[in-house]
C-alpha cells in the first residue's frame, strides 16, 4: 500500500499543528463558534447531542496493522474504548473532548493518519472498491487514481469552499463494491478500443433528501486527464452550483436543474479552456504512487489440504468459508471478511481490542493490509488458505466471525438519534432489533442476500435509498416513525427504491421485515434474491402483506 | 487614508488604499474609484479615457468573464466576498490571472478572515480588506503554516510532484 514520503508525512504534522493554533484562538476567543465550525468541519470534528464527534479518515479503505493499532489507541485514551466505522470508510470517535483534538491528530499524524476533509464543503475522503488490488475482476488498482486525487484534493486553494460537501468513489471492477452511482462523482474504469485505459465519469449521484443516479457524462476520459478533468467538474460547480438553500446545494441538482447534456457541456468547455498540463500529473509520478501499490505475492498450489479438510469436516467454518471469503486473483490466496454485525450490537463499531487483534492478523496473515468497505465491515484482503483456519479461529474468539456477509442480519445503520443532531429517529436499535429477529443463522442463509439499510433522517448516511429494503427514520409529531422502500440496489445493477406504503411506527418495523421476507419466501422462484424477487412481482404482494396486518 | 494587506515580494505588508469604493446611488468623486460591474459597464469607459485608475467590483453570482475585453485597462478588480463561505470568488481569481493573464490588483473585499489567507494567495489574489483586523504578520503567517502544496496553483509554489523530481 502506499507508504506516505517525507512530504505527505509533513503535510499532516503541519494540518496537526495548524489545527492547535485554531483551536487555541477559538479558546482564547480571537475567533467566535460561527467562524471556527467551518475549521474545525474542514477537521472532521463535529459537535454533537453528547460531545464532539470526530471522523478520522481511511483513505480508500486502507490501513496496515500501525495504523489500526493507533486508531485502538485513540480511542481507548481519548474515547470510550471503541469507534465506529462508517459507510464512507471512516472511524468516528462520539466521545471527544474539544481540549484532546490537537493532542490526538498529532498522534495520529505519526502514523500518517488524520482528518482531513471528512467534513465541511470540501472534497472529501475518496472511496474505492474495497476488493481493490485482490479481486481478478479489475482493470487496474483503484486505489492508485484515489491516491492521485487524494493528494490533488487536499487542501485544494480553489475548492475548499464550494457549495456543499463533495464525496467522489472509484472502481475499476465489474461488480461494484464502491456504489459509484450515488456519488457527487462516480468513476468506473474502463478500457478503450485502442486498449488504453480510462474513466466512465458520472456526476450528481447522491442520496439524501432528493436522490439521484449519478449520469455519465463522459463515457470515455483518459486516466491521465482525470485531474484537469475533475477540476472542470469542480469548477462548473463552485461557481454555479447553489449556495442559497443547503438543501439544493449538492451538485446532483446543479445537473439536474441544466440537464446532464448541458452540464457535460460546460464541463466540457471550461476542460478544453483550461490548462491540462499544468493539473494532470506526469508519468513519472503515475508511476511512482504505482510502485506504492505494488503487491509480492508467494507462488502457492491452487488447492490447500489444510483449508479443505477443516471445511469438510466443520460446518460452521464451511458456512463462513460460503458467507465470509471471496476469491483472490492469485492461486492459493482468499479475500476475508471481517464481520462488524453481530446480532445485537451496533453495525460498524470495534472495539480498541477487537482492532489491535484485526492488527495483529494484517500482519501477520494478509501482508499488513487491512480494509474497511462500505457496508461497516473490514476485510483482510490477502489470506492464504493454508492460514484460514487460524485466521477464522482468532476472528471467532473475538466475536468478528459471524457469517452473515451479504444476509438479512448485515445491516448498514447510521448513528442516528443515538448521537447525531441531525437525526428524527433511532437506528441503531431497530437495526438490532431487526438483526436479533433473524439472529439464527440457518433461517439467514435460507433468505439469501438481503440487504438492509437503515437512515435515522432523510440525509440518508445509512443508504436506505439503495437498499433491498431501505428504513428511513421520520418524525411524526415528536415520535419515531419508519417509512419502508423495497427494490433499491447500491451495486452496478443501482436503483433507487420505492416507497412501500405509509410510515411504521417503532414497534412494527421487524414485523413488517418479517412480513416482507414471509412474502418473498411463498412467491420466490428458484434461487431469487430478495431484489429479483420483488423486480419480478413488484410491490403489490409485499404491500398486501404488510398493510394488511393492520387490519 | 485607509489602509488594506498587500502582498509584496517581501510578503504581505501595509499599502495605502488610494481608491473610493462606490455605491451604485452614490455620486462618482475625484481621483481612483471603484465601481460596480453594471456601473463600470455603463460610466467606466469615460472615467478611463480621463485618465483616472478605475477598478471593479465583482459580486460572487457575477461572471469575471464580463470584463474579459476591459481587463488590460482596468487597475484594481474587487472581488466581493458575501461570506467567508462563498467560494466562488476563488475560481474567479483563477480565471482572471491564469486564463485572462490579468496582471493588475486582485482585491479580496467583503467577509475576508485570516483563515483563508492561504487559499486566496495560492488562487492569485494580492490585496486584501481583511474584516477581522488582522495584521500583515499574522497574514504572513497564516499563509505560511504548510511547507508543501499538492497541486499546482495561481502561485509559484512548487507543488509535491515536482519536488519529489528533485
Amino acid at each position: 500500500m502506499y507508504r506516505y514520503d517525507v512530504i505527505d508525512q509533513e503535510m499532516v504534522q503541519d494540518r496537526a499543528r495548524e489545527f492547535r493554533i485554531q483551536v487555541a484562538r477559538r479558546l482564547a476567543g480571537e475567533i467566535t463558534e460561527d467562524q471556527f465550525k467551518p475549521l474545525r468541519l474542514m477537521n472532521g470534528l463535529y459537535l454533537q447531542l453528547h460531545a464532539y464527534m470526530l471522523r478520522i479518515a481511511v483513505p480508500y479503505g486502507t490501513l496496515n496493522g500501525e495504523k489500526l493499532r493507533r486508531l485502538a489507541h485513540v480511542a481507548r485514551t481519548y474515547d470510550k474504548g471503541y469507534g465506529h466505522f462508517t459507510t464512507r470508510t471512516n472511524l468516528q470517535l462520539h466521545w471527544i473532548k474539544l481540549r484532546d483534538v490537537p493532542d490526538i491528530l498529532d498522534q495520529l499524524a505519526e502514523v500518517g493518519l488524520h482528518a482531513i476533509q471528512t467534513s465541511g464543503n470540501d472534497i472529501r475522503n475518496i472511496t474505492a472498491d474495497p476488493h481493490a488490488g485482490a479481486t481478478a475482476d479489475e482493470l487496474d488498482d483503484p486505489r492508485i487514481w484515489a491516491e492521485v486525487m487524494r493528494q490533488w484534493s487536499t487542501f485544494h486553494p480553489e475548492f475548499s469552499f464550494l457549495p456543499r460537501k463533495f464525496k467522489i468513489a472509484v472502481t475499476a471492477a465489474v461488480k461494484d463494491r464502491a456504489a459509484v452511482k450515488v456519488y457527487d462523482i462516480g468513476l468506473a474504469m474502463r478500457r478503450g478500443r485502442n486498449g488504453e485505459l480510462g474513466f466512465e465519469v458520472m456526476v450528481g449521484g447522491g442520496l439524501g433528501r432528493t436522490p439521484y443516479l449519478g449520469s455519465t457524462i463522459r463515457e470515455f476520459l483518459p486516466t491521465r486527464h482525470l485531474l484537469s478533468y475533475l477540476q472542470a467538474i469542480l469548477r462548473v460547480y463552485n461557481r454555479h452550483g447553489r449556495r442559497d438553500n443547503i438543501w439544493k446545494a449538492r451538485i446532483k441538482v446543479l445537473v439536474a436543474s441544466l440537464g446532464a447534456e448541458e452540464f457535460a457541456r460546460q464541463v466540457e468547455a471550461e476542460w478544453e479552456a483550461s490548462d491540462k498540463e499544468a493539473v494532470d500529473l506526469p508519468d513519472i509520478e503515475l508511476a511512482r504512487i504505482r510502485a506504492e501499490f505494488g503487491r509480492e505475492f508467494e507462488t502457492l498450489a491452487p488447492r490447500s489440504t489444510v483449508f479443505e479438510a477443516r471445511r469438510e469436516s466443520d460446518p460452521a467454518f464451511a458456512r463462513f468459508v460460503r458467507r465470509n471469503v471471496h476469491a483472490h486473483k492469485i492461486p492459493g490466496y482468499a479475500i476475508v471478511d471481517v464481520s462488524l454485525k453481530v446480532p445485537g450490537e451496533t453495525p460498524g463499531d470495534m472495539s480498541s481490542e477487537q482492532m489491535e487483534l484485526v492488527a495483529d492478523l494484517g500482519e501477520r496473515f494478509s501482508l499488513d493490509e487491512v480494509r474497511i468497505n462500505y457496508e461497516q465491515n473490514l476485510i483482510l484482503p490477502h489470506v492464504k488458505l493454508d492460514d484460514l483456519p487460524e485466521v477464522y479461529e482468532a476472528l471467532k474468539g473475538a466475536g468478528l466471525a459471524t457469517p452473515n456477509m451479504g444476509l438479512i442480519s448485515d445491516i448498514i445503520a447510521c448513528p442516528g438519534l443515538d448521537y447525531c443532531t441531525l437525526a428524527n429517529a433511532r437506528a441503531i436499535p431497530v437495526a438490532q432489533h431487526i438483526a436479533e429477529r433473524f439472529a439464527d443463522i440457518d433461517v439467514a442463509e435460507g433468505i439469501g442476500e438481503l440487504k438492509i439499510r437503515i437512515s435515522g433522517c432523510i440525509n440518508a448516511c445509512g443508504h436506505h435509498h439503495v437498499g433491498h429494503i431501505g428504513i428511513l427514520g421520520v418524525d411524526k409529531k415528536g415520535e419515531e416513525f419508519y417509512q419502508l422502500t423495497l427494490g433499491g440496489s447500491g451495486a452496478e445493477d443501482a436503483t433507487l427504491g420505492q416507497i412501500l406504503g405509509p410510515a411504521l411506527p417503532a414497534n412494527r418495523v421487524t414485523d413488517a421485515v418479517d412480513a416482507l421476507v414471509d412474502t418473498f419466501l411463498k412467491v420466490r422462484e428458484g434461487e431469487e434474491r430478495f431484489l429479483d424477487t420483488f423486480r419480478r412481482v413488484g410491490m403489490a404482494p409485499f404491500k398486501e402483506a404488510v398493510y394488511a396486518e393492520a387490519h | 487614508m485607509p489602509k488594506l494587506i498587500k502582498l509584496t515580494d517581501a510578503g504581505p505588508d501595509w499599502a495605502d488604499d488610494i481608491f473610493i469604493d462606490v455605491a451604485d446611488e452614490d455620486a462618482i468623486p475625484d481621483g481612483p474609484v471603484i465601481l460596480s460591474l453594471a456601473r463600470f459597464q455603463a460610466e467606466g469607459d469615460a472615467l478611463i479615457t480621463s485618465n483616472r485608475p478605475v477598478g471593479v467590483r465583482i459580486e460572487a453570482g457575477e461572471a469575471v468573464e464580463d470584463l474579459a475585453y476591459d481587463l488590460p485597462r482596468i487597475a484594481v478588480v474587487a472581488l466581493v466576498f458575501p461570506k467567508f463561505r462563498d467560494g466562488r470568488h476563488y475560481s474567479a481569481a483563477r480565471i482572471l490571472r491564469e486564463r485572462f493573464k490579468y496582471e493588475g490588483e486582485v482585491r479580496a473585499a467583503g467577509d475576508v478572515l485570516l483563515e483563508q489567507a492561504r487559499f486566496m494567495i495560492r488562487c492569485g489574489i494580492d490585496a486584501f480588506v481583511p474584516a477581522d483586523g488582522s495584521t500583515p504578520e499574522a497574514w504572513a503567517a497564516a499563509a505560511s503554516r504548510y511547507r508543501h502544496v499538492y497541486q499546482r496553483a495561481t502561485d509559484d509554489l512548487v507543488p509535491a510532484f515536482e519536488q519529489r523530481r528533485g
